[in-house]
């Protein structure tokens, strides 16, 4: 059964989802940060 | 805080890499599946993860109702004490352990009960006022993260084992998917819905969507499935090797689920400190305008 590939595809997808999460996380954080500068300045 | 933060996150990516070594190397190969079958490694800590997330958030979301009202709060409390007692003592009653299915353990049981009450009280100490609304949320988000993750390895498991990608019918597979489609719906009830009722909304759905994890989870234990059954005390056996491997797994799994739930809570503690300052910027822009208004509504008159 030639099934190794389907495990490289299980870990590989597994690692994508996680680092495209996290990577929402990030472009979240910055995006407040600036919002929260912004806010910073008009005071 | 950041240094102990990328301590836990330099720690957990070794164990991570660690728990990888150990499901790409050290465990046997299945005899049956051959490496395929190492995706357990992947695929069970997660939905064992995803599990413990969405259990957080039904605590949270109970604790959150409760909350509305002082008198709620305390025969929650009262309720939750009871049902861990009352929960115990059940457990170890013969008529009660006949209905458990064959290879559950009572004290495994016992320990699942009991964990309601102290994570119920845990969680009411360590996060008071709204700090339970965001943990809620955290719990719920990671965890969809990580149910996905276990929808996604499991047809790509399935294929080579099973020939098929989905079993359509099965009701492991129908209940998990309908789990993931709950916290879906929950987070689509957060991002976009601006009442002021959505907190409350959300906590009432979550206590309703958690019902389905015990649906899930005993689905291989009631009902014959094209899943496999339990091997972990389900009355299956297992290598102590490939046992070592899933528990090593999930402890590292743990790990990087409490980190990324820290930051998620972190984001929006920081974003309801950005809504309170917008809101007060417009409440005192509001106050200078009504203020400069007001010496022209007299020269009106």
């Amino acid at each position: 059964m030639n099934s190794f590939k389907f495990l490289v595809a299980a870990y590989v997808a597994t690692w994508l989802i996680h680092t495209f999460y996290i990577g929402t996380l990030f472009s979240r954080y910055r995006r407040l940060r600036q919002s929260l500068k912004e806010l910073g300045k008009r005071k | 805080m950041k240094k102990l933060f990328l301590i836990l996150a330099g720690v957990t990516a070794l164990f991570l890499a660690y728990a990888s070594y150990l499901a790409l190397k050290v465990a046997p190969t299945d005899a049956l599946q051959g490496d395929v079958y190492r995706i357990i490694y992947y695929h069970v800590p997660s939905a064992w993860t995803a599990f413990l997330l969405f259990f957080i958030n039904f605590i949270a979301s109970v604790q959150y109702l409760a909350r509305t009202k002082a008198s709620l709060q305390k025969a929650v409390q009262w309720l939750v004490l009871a049902i861990g007692v009352i929960g115990v003592i059940a457990t170890f009653l013969p008529q009660v352990q006949a209905l458990l299915p064959t290879g559950m353990r009572p004290s495994a049981v016992a320990t699942t009960v009991v964990a309601f009450p102290a994570f119920y009280f845990l969680l009411g100490w360590k996060f008071p006022g709204d700090r339970m609304d965001m943990l809620a949320l955290t719990a719920a988000e990671v965890g969809v993260v990580f149910c996905t993750i276990v929808l996604v390895t499991g047809p790509i498991w399935a294929r080579p084992v099973w020939g098929i990608w989905w079993a359509p019918g099965d009701i492991r597979l129908t209940s998990t998917l309908v789990l993931w489609l709950i916290y879906v719906s929950y987070l689509v009830l957060r991002r976009f819905s601006n009442s002021a009722q959505t907190q409350i909304i959300a906590a009432a759905l979550a206590v309703f969507g958690a019902l389905d994890v015990p649906l899930v989870y005993f689905s291989i234990w009631f009902f014959r499935t094209q899943h496999p059954q339990p091997v972990i005390g389900g009355g299956g056996s297992m290598d102590p090797r490939m046992l070592h491997t899933l528990l090593t797994s999930w402890m590292a799994f743990l790990c990087f689920a409490f980190l990324v739930c820290w930051s998620r809570f972190r984001l929006e503690l920081l974003k309801r400190e950005a809504e309170q300052a917008e809101a007060m910027e417009s409440l005192v822009g509001a106050g200078t305008a009504a203020k400069a208004s007001v010496p022209l509504s007299r020269s009106a008159r």
